[in-house]
């Protein structure tokens, strides 16, 4: 593959008992971008995201990141190469407080954290990178409540700062800004074109004005099958994506 | 929500807490021969405390229901009791040897059964154990029906006479609290830290790099590893390693004292197990009320209108009710050593 891809599938798809949920997905990011992936509901881009991190198991074809196939690679291990994902359904630690949250992404870097016989006090190192990463996505003043109690939109900031804390090579975001506030929406979008300054974002949105803004690239799925590719001017021009996507009532 | 709720409670904070539980544990235990109870009793209800605590790790921590736990508590008894009798083995050394194998057996149960989640762990478990139930039904070394009988409990270290109950109480306790802050040092560490996010939420820790399984076979081995230290200290105080202690009923009994102590409660184990172990020694003889008379084979009926009960009107057993209780009044207390 080409050497500033950083991501490549190649016949990717997936099959439900029959159901084709992602069907022969040739996907290409390029190192540094942001790329949007798009779609109306159904159209299998979480499918993707699972597929990607082999939370599922393809039915067929491959997956290349950063210069080795991983196809087949188990997810934490995906992980721990730099390829990290949010979830679409805000994923939390619930009883834990926000900045434990955080920790249990930054406690990853002593490695394996088999050490039942230390105190957890040695985690305490990691409390002011925390804390760093809670402000960097707005949430400074909700360090320590329980991560179960916050707002839906605070739930997703807290994911993107606990995603970012194992500063991936790759994130692949899925939805992140849904059910955020407006003022909420600007910040993660000035978060995202920020912290993609040297790493590559894959993200689902469907504010379209986000993706806009943001994105370099953008794949439009529909019914699993890739149905365009470019950027926002090409795209959003193309006729099959302003029917299928467009006309059916996103915006 | 508009203000903050904060509720974290510091490492230190915490650990000041159980410090200050343990000592009084430790003090109220230690003065029990002088207090006119029967020491047997609270020797007895010690190993099953250290039992349940291990279980806890287990349930509490982990999130895995096991209900085959009474193997590794059984199989380290007959190790240790046929290490100190046949072999003549110092107690040190047969408890030591009775822990290892229920050690070894949980490394291998839990790659069998780690993999399974929720109802299937917890059937997978019950199999295995129940195939080994039947193993020391018929295998020699265990003596079947009759069990191993008078084992010999003979001198700590070559020093300490174990046949004095005194001497052979406060070795008890010592085993009893050095695995109950052993539990509380791996529940309360970086391990434990990972391990209580996996339990939380496995897919989105595995999104982070945690190998979950890796994690939860570690949880289940220490867990197997201190319920044989419960099993081989229990075979040396009661001279006998029995069927009883693999029976699954056992399985069940462990599963009984975490949920009426309190699961994921530190204390709550503990108090558990002499909740049960003190019903049953109160009933065993039987029970009279005016003119009726309650026989000692209504102990499990009794037994088990009270956990139904516990279930009913404590979902989180007597420790978590009371925690509970005290975050409700002081808002701003943290949930649970
Ligand atoms: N585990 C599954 N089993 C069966 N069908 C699934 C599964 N996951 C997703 N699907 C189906 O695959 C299709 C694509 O779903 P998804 O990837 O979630 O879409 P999107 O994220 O684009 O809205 C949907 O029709 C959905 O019902
Ligand atoms: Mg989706």
């Amino acid at each position: 593959m080409p050497h500033d891809t950083i991501l490549e599938t190649r016949g990717l798809t997936k099959e439900f008992k029959g159901f084709v949920a992602v069907n022969d997905v040739n996907l290409s990011v390029r190192r540094g971008s942001i790329h949007a992936l798009i779609g109306p509901n159904g159209a299998g881009k979480t499918t993707c995201f699972n597929l990607l991190t082999h939370f599922l198991k393809p039915t067929r074809g491959q997956i290349f990141f950063d210069g080795a196939e991983i196809t087949g690679t188990p997810p934490a291990r995906i992980a721990r190469r730099g390829l990290v994902r949010s979830f679409q359904i805000s994923a939390v630690f619930p009883h834990l407080t926000a900045l434990h949250n955080v920790r249990i992404a930054l406690q990853r870097k002593r490695g394996h954290s088999f050490d039942f016989w230390r105190s957890e006090g040695v985690l305490a190192e990691f409390d002011g990178r925390a804390r760093e990463l809670l402000a960097d996505v707005g949430l400074a003043s909700f360090a320590d409540t329980p991560a179960g109690e916050l707002a839906y939109g605070r739930k997703r900031a807290l994911e993107i700062a606990t995603t970012l804390a194992l500063e991936p090579t790759m994130l692949l975001l899925d939805e992140p800004m849904a059910g955020m506030t407006h003022a909420d929406v600007e910040r993660i979008a000035a978060l995202i074109k920020r912290v993609a300054a040297d790493r590559t974002v894959l993200m689902v949105e469907h504010n379209l004005s986000v993706v806009a803004e943001l994105s370099d690239a953008i794949t439009v799925l529909a019914r699993g099958s890739v149905l365009a590719e470019g950027d926002y001017a090409t795209v959003s021009r193309h006729p099959a994506v302003v029917e299928a996507y467009l006309g059916a009532g996103h915006a | 929500m508009a203000t903050p709720t904060p509720v974290a409670m510091t490492a230190a904070a915490g650990a000041r807490r159980f410090a200050l539980g343990f000592v009084v544990l430790a003090g109220v235990l230690a003065l029990v021969p002088f207090a006119g109870i029967y020491p047997v009793f609270v020797m007895k209800a010690l190993c099953f405390a250290l039992f349940a605590c291990a279980f806890n790790l287990l349930l509490g921590y982990g999130g895995l229901l096991s209900f085959g736990h009474a193997m590794f508590l059984g199989t380290a008894g007959y190790v240790c009791a046929h290490a100190a009798k046949a072999w003549g083995w110092p107690p040190e050394a047969a408890i030591a040897v009775g822990t290892l194998s229920a050690m070894l057996l949980g490394a291998a149960v839990g790659v069998i059964a780690i993999r399974r989640q929720g109802i299937y762990f917890a059937m997978i478990t019950l199999a295995i154990a129940q195939m080994f139930y039947f193993f020391y039904l018929q295998t020699p070394f265990t003596h079947g029906e009759d069990g191993i009988q008078a084992v010999p409990r003979g001198r700590l270290f070559g020093l300490v006479d174990l046949t004095s109950t005194t001497a052979m109480y406060y070795t008890v306790l010592v085993i009893f609290l050095a695995g109950f802050a052993a539990i509380y040092r791996i529940v309360h560490s970086p391990f434990g830290a990972a391990l209580n996010a996996i339990r939380e939420n496995e897919p989105r820790a595995i999104s982070l790099g945690y190998d979950a399984d890796r994690y939860k076979l570690m949880a289940f081995v220490l867990s197997a590893t201190f319920a044989g230290l419960a099993g081989a200290t229990k075979a040396i105080v009661f001279e006998l390693a029995s069927l009883t202690d693999v029976h699954w009923t056992m399985s069940g009994e462990v599963v009984l004292m975490v949920l009426v102590g309190g699961m994921g409660t530190i204390f709550g184990p503990v108090v558990g197990a002499f909740v049960i172990v003190g019903i049953e020694s109160y009933l065993s003889a039987g029970l009279t009320l005016g003119s009726v008379v309650i026989g000692p084979e209504w102990v499990t009926v009794i037994t088990g209108v009270i956990f139904v009960a516990c279930v009913l009107a404590f979902r989180r057993g007597i420790v978590g009710e009371w925690l509970a209780w005290r975050q409700r009044r002081r808002p701003g207390t943290p949930p649970d050593t």
